[in-house]
């Protein structure tokens, strides 16, 4: 009994260990995101400053770093790449649960091996044809490709396989509704959980992009949060504003945080979604 | 009325093929002809010599044999699978033991929920900003050294010390993978035939001889998935180091990665030397996913395929 006792009580350690590991950076990024640039510079403090608002401020109004057009760039291009992929995904879910045809197994087989391949290995070919058909420094590269999502199509025809019957799908035709309107009111809301699940992935991760995004766009006007932070580490350091450095760090990640936290049971059950469908 | 039936079927069978026309479409735009650019710029010599443009001319194989061969192109190739090492390691055994105490029938641990959700917190953190985060942290005049300073210490030069530079980031994908791998395990340590674990019991099996004989061989497929699922993450190995050291690999670019070695061809537009690269990484990539598929198809049972590939929409160890 008291065996056990210690172990439980060694496993909780070690996972309030690793639960500090994991937050403590956000702690401190919280705790200096409040703070004034000399206080900071006077060494650390586990307290709260009241700077919080005044580095917002300077932030927001810095010349140098166009922070508010990157929010709204990074929303803009993650929102997109968010409905784009979710939409289309089901869509090319649809055709190949539903439909018969010659090269049904080619389209998926295809679509499974080009499902590895990493964006960066076609990174050259991306940039130069993307100043051939003119949208060098424009956001749509960064979206409109994710209208092709193997990952999240395969998220997709999982689900599917197992929560839309076909009998669904004759009953609809046999209301007279045609293909594509049975896909949008009825395929569709069958398949709002595993939207739901995908679209905050596609999200989250066309709002952390870097790689590309860096190759692609040059103006500040159209700057995404990930390359205006790696700008500011270009940047001389020293004569930065620490306050305006860790609030534009609290930028980028804290929304997210929230999110997660708000929609954490969603999202990891989320991660293991196909082995607990049955 | 035959007739109209069979003429229905075909109807049917058309939208199939136009369901499919805008992923194709976007893929051969986006991805396929960006692609065949890449391999075909690969055969040219094309850079800028100074404010010469030199090229494309075609070289043949030239290009592979300069990145090969003359360039560090062999140590950037370690300074990634070091740097990966470094986090895996530590990612797969702490996941594996989380795997087991979250799952562990006798141990019912409470807040299991709780802990799962900051654990996998990290894997949604854009890591520019994570490691922009790290790198204030850990400066010269970071929060780090001033705790060093006010308990007595010498301060450290993290980003000067190529153990620490490398041990921070490999620290960081440790961090925003461990989570994630460990879900996974979860995932194949529940699919695991209770009765199977129950009769090894029975025959007097320490927990340990379990462990070894009845658990690892059951995960199997998953833990290979997690391997090199995690090997194509740390092949991409970017943004972190890249952000860490502001793109100079520091120090010494022995934390220079192969994708940041990419990169910086991409900007300086040697586009035959990029293309080369490339082509080399595709390859690299195309057989790790090989044997992931060949893993998968001849071992896993249906269901643990189906919970993989679903894991993937995260990705590797990036």
């Amino acid at each position: 009994m008291s065996i056990s006792k210690l172990n439980k009580f060694l496993c909780y350690l070690v996972l309030i260990l690793l639960s500090i590991l994991c937050l403590i950076s956000f702690y401190l990024l919280i705790i200096n995101s409040t703070r004034a640039h000399s206080e900071i510079q006077k060494g650390f403090s586990f307290n709260f400053g009241d700077f919080f608002d005044a580095n917002l401020k300077n932030v927001l109004d810095n010349d140098q770093l166009p922070v508010l057009k990157g929010i709204r760039n990074s929303l803009f291009v993650s929102i997109g790449t968010a409905i784009l992929a979710t939409y289309f995904s089901v869509l090319t879910a649809f055709s190949i649960h539903t439909y018969d045809f010659k090269f049904k197994r080619l389209a998926f087989t295809f679509i499974m091996m080009i499902m590895m391949v990493p964006p960066q290995v076609s990174a050259l070919g991306f940039i130069r044809w993307m100043g051939e058909l003119d949208l060098m420094d424009s956001l749509i590269p960064l979206f409109l490709p994710s209208i092709a999502s193997p990952i999240v199509f395969y998220f997709m025809l999982a689900y599917m396989q197992s929560n839309l019957p076909k009998a669904t799908i004759e009953a609809a035709r046999m209301d007279g509704s045609s293909e594509f309107r049975t896909f949008n009111l009825i395929v569709l809301p069958i398949m709002k959980p595993a939207i739901a699940v995908q679209a905050i992935f596609t999200f989250v991760s066309a709002w952390n992009n870097y790689f590309i995004p860096s190759l692609i766009i040059r103006s500040a006007e159209k700057k995404t949060l990930p390359i205006l932070i790696a700008q500011l580490r270009s940047a001389d350091y020293l004569k930065f504003d620490m306050g305006q450095v860790y609030m534009l760090i609290f930028l980028a990640i804290i929304p997210i945080i929230v999110v997660y936290i708000i929609l954490s049971k969603y999202i990891v059950r989320g991660v293991a979604v196909g082995s607990v469908k049955e | 009325m035959k007739t109209s039936k069979k003429s229905k079927s075909i109807s049917y069978a058309k939208w199939g093929y136009i369901f499919l026309i805008p992923f194709f479409t976007i893929y051969i735009i986006f991805s396929l002809i960006p692609l065949v650019s890449t391999f075909y710029n690969s055969f040219f010599e094309n850079y800028m010599s100074g404010l010469k443009q030199i090229g494309p001319n075609f070289v043949g194989l030239e290009n592979y044999k300069t990145i090969l061969f003359d360039t560090e192109l062999p140590k950037y190739a370690y300074n990634t699978l070091l740097i990966w090492i470094l986090g895996f390691i530590p990612q797969i055994i702490v996941s594996m033991v989380l795997a087991l105490w979250f799952t562990s029938v006798r141990l019912k641990l409470k807040f299991t929920g709780f802990f799962k959700t900051v654990i996998y917190m990290p894997n949604l953190i854009m890591a520019a900003a994570f490691s922009m985060l790290f790198w204030t942290l850990f400066s010269d005049i970071g929060p780090v050294n001033n705790l060093l300073v006010a308990m007595g210490y010498e301060p450290i030069s993290f980003f000067q010390n190529i153990n620490a530079t490398r041990g921070l980031v490999g620290l960081m994908n440790f961090l925003m993978w461990f989570g994630n791998t460990t879900i996974l395990l979860m995932a194949g340590v529940m699919g695991i035939d209770s009765s199977i674990l129950e009769a090894a019991q029975i025959d007097g099996a320490s927990s340990w001889k379990t462990f070894w004989n009845v658990t690892i061989p059951s995960i199997k497929p998953i833990l290979v998935y997690v391997f090199l699922t995690s090997l194509i993450g740390g092949v991409q190995m970017f943004d972190v180091p890249q952000i860490l050291t502001n793109g100079s690999g520091g120090p010494d670019r022995t934390s220079m990665t192969m994708i940041m070695y990419l990169n910086k061809h991409l900007f300086s537009k040697n586009y035959g030397l990029a293309g080369a690269l490339s082509v080399i990484l595709f390859l690299i990539t195309a057989i790790i996913s090989f044997i992931i598929y060949k893993n998968l198809t001849e071992k896993g049972p249906k269901e643990k395929i189906d919970s993989n590939k679903k894991i993937s929409v995260k990705g590797g160890g990036k």
